[in-house]
């Protein structure tokens, strides 16, 4: 097995263990998501409308949740200084490291959006155009938000500067998430062009992200 | 092999921890840092070890068997022993041994630091002595010519000590090399010492 499957696999499996917060997200998205029609209102049309916009800032919000954790962990115990000394590239492991939090806390996001959508009075069948713009999204959050908790990893309680660093970055995925959504549900704007963006946007900030983080925590543990 | 250091600097958050450190030993080797508090027995570690940039001099590994380089070559044993609390005690050692892209020896490595009665323990329930051979498993079960170990006896019992002496004097006979930071004496009887501050 490859350092990069392995540290893969191995913070995955910590992530499903007890304690390991990776169904926090998903929680915090259903309990997010179930208050919103408490504070607005039984006005059916206008949950329908902003539906999507609920849901995508529900799995903003709700991708930033564990990722104070990632890093910090890892610097708490010691394992970081070996992660960096390895012969594998810091960027490779930051990466698989993204990748295995995106699987445990971004993928659960999508899957359970469907059922979050009859509270939002959203159709199943535009429900699954919702499911797709945050497959599409959800990896653009967790990658830019590994620069915030790898500048974030060395400082006491970095988890609200982490969101005060991330979330300004995110916002052009909100914007191209929510208009791909809107476009896919009540037009009459073309779905194509946000959604090329939006994977646009993952595809680049998964290559971005790495890089900046391993330089955040190069410079940040000197 | 050679590692050699010449006129080695540390500065820390812009204070000096040490300048001038020279050293040169070859393979089969150890070396013990000594000092007080604060006089840079870690620091000097973490610099070899590639975690801190070095301030001023040079340091060299001479001699290895590819281009890899100290930090690739080496095995770090710090204050913090990179033990995962939910994963079980072979987990957290079949990790390491899979990314520091080591033979497939967790059992025997296991034997040597005594844990194998625990293998599927999660390590959370692990004493501190007992996270401490769960890490010094990592050095025998990936074979790394530098060893650079932070206090390594600390936590440890006294037949644990004894062990990990042996696997240190194994890893001398077959070539490598050891740089200790200690404050007492870490069971190796022919080390050099190099004392680190005013004398």
């Amino acid at each position: 097995m490859s350092a990069f499957t392995a540290l893969l696999a191995r913070d995955m499996r910590i992530a499903i263990r007890v304690g390991g917060g990776a169904l926090m997200g998903a929680l915090f998205f259903l309990i997010v998501v179930t208050m919103m029609p408490f504070a607005i209102g039984p006005d059916l049309a206008l949950l329908a409308r902003i539906g999507p916009a609920i849901l995508w800032l529900g799995a903003l919000l709700a991708s930033l949740l564990a990722l104070d954790r990632l890093f910090a962990t890892d610097h708490d115990d010691g394992s970081l200084d070996l992660l960096m000394m390895g012969r594998m590239p810091l960027e490779l492991a930051i990466a698989a490291k993204g990748i295995a939090h995106w699987l445990t806390t971004g993928l659960p996001l999508v899957l359970i959006t469907p059922v979050l959508g009859l509270m939002l009075n959203v159709e199943l069948g535009a429900m699954g155009w919702v499911s797709l713009t945050l497959l599409a999204g959800t990896p653009a959050l967790t990658f830019i938000g590994l620069i915030g908790a790898a500048l974030s990893v060395a400082l006491r309680r970095g988890g609200l500067l982490l969101a005060v660093l991330v979330l300004p970055l995110t916002i052009p995925v909100l914007i191209f998430g929510v208009a791909a959504a809107n476009a896919a549900i009540v037009g009459p704007a073309p779905f194509g062009p946000p959604f090329t963006i939006l994977c646009a946007l993952s595809l680049a900030s998964f290559v971005l992200g790495p890089i900046a983080a391993a330089a955040a925590l190069r410079h940040g543990l000197e | 092999m050679q590692l050699t250091a010449e006129n080695l600097a540390c500065s820390r958050g812009g204070r000096e921890v040490f300048a001038g450190v020279n050293f040169s030993m070859p393979g089969g080797e150890a070396l013990v840092v000594t000092g007080r508090n604060g006089a840079g027995k870690s620091s000097l570690l973490r610099m070899l070890a590639g975690l801190i940039s070095i301030s001023a001099g040079r340091l060299a590994l001479t001699g290895a068997e590819n281009d890899a380089t100290l930090a690739e070559q080496s095995h770090y044993l710090g204050h913090q022993d990179a033990v995962k609390p939910s994963l079980s005690v072979s987990e957290n050692l079949r990790f390491w041994a899979e990314f520091l892209g080591g033979r497939d020896a967790i059992g025997a490595a296991l034997e040597a630091v005594d844990l194998v009665p625990l293998a599927d323990l999660p390590a959370a329930y692990l004493s501190a002595g007992q996270r401490r051979r769960l890490s010094i498993a990592r050095l025998v079960a990936v074979q790394r010519p530098v060893w650079l170990l932070d206090e390594p006896t600390s936590a440890l019992d006294v037949p644990s000590q004894k062990r990990l002496a042996e696997l240190m004097r194994g890893h001398l006979v077959g070539g490598g090399m050891i740089v200790a930071a200690a404050h007492g004496p870490i069971g190796l009887e022919r080390a050099r010492e190099l004392k680190l501050g005013p004398a």
